[in-house]
């Protein structure tokens, strides 16, 4: 936890760890005997699907459970199908889970390599929107609403984790690689890469344009590096793709970079787990490792009433199972212990001002949480800017009476969205 | 996560630890209610102390019955109303508190705990407890008692028992009633130490500015208050000293006597009614102190800061509408 300041009169910064030193290579995780793949999409009936229990499957394999839906996994090692089962994530967001048995011997699928010779695109779009960093590709094909900027992120947004840093001192050569398909590919006009100020110097010889980022969180916000850096102000209502400006992490540019050089769909994930005492270790792990083997290669003992948070401190999700797989955008794993989980109360606002002193986009966030608290969401929209949020989280973070305001405003901003979505379907 | 097969999943949930799950942030600075509480009654005791040693057992009774009595209304209203007992988090005995200092310290007994009643039941929890009171209870509290009771509330009738070393006479009372001419014998140091009558723990000055200052460095108390409100009375007061300097008082004897430094410091940044934004809280806070030197120097009452933060208390919400735009506000 990073405690209040004695000196409480200026406003908390709160700064990202910088990566100094050139990092060694990540510890290398053996491949697991499960290995679980998780789908976004809803589950649907099990006539509809063409994969069932039993089916053998190679490395690198692509597997699309629906016959009518493009939505697609790639396996990250060779085995057997255990099971094709629902799974149901934050805010009911629904998953198709493919559980695999890994087998000895290892098979490479070739469709991959095949495609390549054929067109880029096409080989990207069909193979590498689940590869390391989870390239966002639906929204760099969007013909109604064209990409021409594409900002690669060498700093992850959330707190603590180096991921993306590491990926850009060890690997920038992939990264390079993949900045160049992706703009042949889709047509896209400039490539911008974010860093760390501090690192800004040293990549010169890149070609492609740098921009710094500041080290006080959370400048690495997308949102904040569009208003600070890129000079540009993202409407409320919008989001920065509306502005053709596509973000996309280093990691998904060198997996991107790499496929095409080695031929096979990378699947091993860079994350940055970091330990019970704060300490941090870079560990490689392939796609769809349960946690559990993680902890057990890295020696983390994991006791009853311990949080398991995936994603950074500020932003990330905590989850309930030791068996929850690694997926492609899994920058870090943090484990807490029980003494240092924070717990939100039911007390109300008292209006110290500390949120909105510290809120980045403006917000007045002691009004804005008495609408959210009542669930008012559309005056909480059109009165009190809940939609120039841009969730960082340091609301929550900064409160005296522990209000959750960064789950009520995720909240509200879901209920809207979902309100709207029903109302066009009336309309329709 | 599902598991293969049914069975199985149930034997994993045997076998399985059970996680702490709850949504992010999964970090927090650790700030408490509670600690602002003790730390602004902290921020009191120079000045609760100095008054003690001033005025003796009589002081120290009120403020014990003060805190008490403020904590035993908010346990009953916490069980009247059926919700948690809020009392350890230091709220309700800093308002016994900081009631305790405004008071005079022959206050009888049941005056105090009418006053803890009218400012923990009246002025916060009929609004719903902390945070929820527009304006700051324990003005609200003092107020509507000193409407009520005028007689026990003038310090030089309370105090006229007392046998001080110093001049006995409350010194804003002495100007309002009999001019300039018989408060020339407060000289600004012998104020700072407290060489005056008034409330246990409104009168020595320099411990109250030791208190504010801890406390804005702390973060306890938004500074931009308390400097404007200190800000207004001085300009003002020094208008009006210029304007007649032979009528009306200078701003060193506006800001060391009555009310004006607890006010500054204590009242006026209380949380719930006070605005949070920069330019609001200049506006709220000096207004507060151009009001307060207003009602002394030309109203009827001898102390104006506990109406002027109250009267600022009750713009407080149209104040704080003047806010900066929101990132990327469409309108």
């Amino acid at each position: 936890m990073i405690k209040r300041a004695f000196r409480g009169l200026k406003a908390p910064q709160i700064e990202y760890e910088l990566l100094h030193d050139t990092p060694v290579g990540p510890r290398s995780i053996l491949p697991s005997k499960t290995v679980t793949l998780l789908l976004p999409g809803k589950y649907e009936r099990k006539d509809k699907l063409t994969l069932c229990a039993g089916d053998s499957i190679k490395t690198g394999q692509k597997l699309s459970p629906y016959e009518d839906s493009d939505d697609y996994a790639i396996s990250s090692v060779t085995g057997t199908i255990a099971s094709v089962a629902p799974y149901t994530g934050d805010f009911g967001q629904s998953f198709t889970t493919i559980i695999i048995q890994a087998a000895e011997k290892e098979k490479t699928d070739d469709a991959f390599s095949a495609a390549c010779s054929d067109s880029v695109r096409n080989a990207v779009t069909d193979f590498l929107a689940c590869v390391p960093g989870r390239p966002p590709l639906d929204l760099l094909a969007r013909p109604d609403k064209p990409i021409h900027t594409l900002v690669i992120c060498g700093m992850d947004a959330d707190l603590m984790i180096a991921t993306n840093q590491h990926i850009i001192k060890t690997r920038i050569d992939a990264v390079t690689r993949g900045i160049k398909i992706l703009k042949n590919a889709y047509g896209i006009e400039k490539a911008i890469i974010a860093l760390p100020r501090d690192l800004v110097s040293g990549f010169g010889h890149v070609g492609a344009r740098l921009i710094a980022v500041d080290a006080c969180y959370p400048s690495a916000n997308h949102r904040m590096i569009m208003y600070k850096a890129l000079k540009q102000v993202v409407p409320a209502d919008k989001n920065c793709e509306d502005l053709g400006v596509c973000f996309i992490s280093a990691e998904a540019a060198a997996s991107i970079g790499s496929a095409f050089e080695k031929g096979r769909i990378p699947f091993t994930k860079t994350i940055t787990l970091i330990n019970k005492d704060r300490k941090k270790i870079m560990i490689s792990a392939r796609i769809g490792t349960p946690v559990r083997d993680i902890f057990k290669a890295c020696d983390v003992t994991v006791n009853e009433r311990d949080r398991i948070i995936f994603g950074g401190p500020m932003t990330g999700t905590a989850v309930f199972s030791e068996n929850h797989p690694v997926g492609p955008d899994t920058d870090a794993i943090i484990v807490q212990a029980n003494k240092d989980v924070t717990l939100v109360s039911d007390y109300p606002c008292v209006n110290c001002g500390e949120c909105v002193r510290l809120c980045p986009a403006n917000i007045q966030v002691n009004m804005l949480v008495r609408f959210l608290e009542a669930g008012e969401y559309q005056t909480a929209a059109d009165e009190y800017d809940l939609h120039s949020c841009i969730e960082c989280g340091l609301c929550s973070f900064v409160c005296e009476s522990k209000i959750p305001v960064f789950q009520y405003i995720r909240l509200a901003k879901y209920e809207l969205a979902r309100e709207k979505a029903a109302e066009a379907i009336d309309d329709e | 996560m599902s598991l293969p097969g049914r069975k199985q999943r149930r034997q994993s949930m045997m076998n399985n630890k059970k996680f702490i799950v709850s949504h992010a942030p999964f970090y927090h600075n650790g700030s408490k209610i509670s600690s602002t509480g003790y730390n602004i009654m902290g921020a009191t005791l120079p000045a609760v102390l100095m008054g003690i040693y001033i005025y003796g057992v009589p002081a120290l009774g009120v403020v014990a019955l003060s805190i008490s009595s403020a904590m035993l209304w908010e346990l009953l209203m916490n069980k009247v109303m059926k919700l948690p007992v809020t009392i350890g988090d230091g709220n309700a005995a800093l308002i016994g508190m900081l009631f305790a200092m405004l008071v005079p310290a022959t206050l009888p007994w049941w005056a105090v705990v009418t006053g803890t009643f009218t400012a923990i039941v009246i002025g916060q929890q009929i609004y719903g407890g902390i945070g929820g009171n527009p304006f700051n209870p324990v003005i609200v509290a003092l107020t509507i008692l000193m409407v009520s009771w005028k007689d026990i509330f003038d310090f030089d009738t309370a105090l006229l028992n007392y046998d001080f070393n110093f001049v006995t006479l409350y010194p804003l009372a002495a100007l309002k009633h009999f001019g300039l001419s018989s408060v020339e014998s407060f000289t600004p140091g012998a104020l700072l130490l407290g060489q005056q009558t008034g409330g246990i723990g409104s009168t020595f000055g320099l411990g109250l500015i030791l208190g504010g200052i801890y406390l804005i460095i702390r973060g306890y108390i938004r500074w931009e208050i308390s400097l404007s409100f200190l800000g207004g009375v001085l300009i003002t007061a020094w208008l009006f000293q210029l304007s007649d300097p032979a009528v009306y008082a200078g701003p060193v004897f506006h800001l060391l006597t009555g009310y004006t430094l607890i006010g500054a410091f204590f009242l006026a940044t209380e949380n719930s009614s006070s605005p949070v934004n920069f330019i609001p809280m200049l506006i709220y806070g000096a207004g507060g102190g151009i009001m307060a030197v207003l009602i002394r120097n030309i109203g009827v009452y001898v102390d104006g800061v506990l109406l002027a933060i109250l009267l600022m208390n009750l713009v407080n919400p149209m104040l704080d509408k003047i806010r900066p735009k929101a990132l990327g506000k469409v309108v």
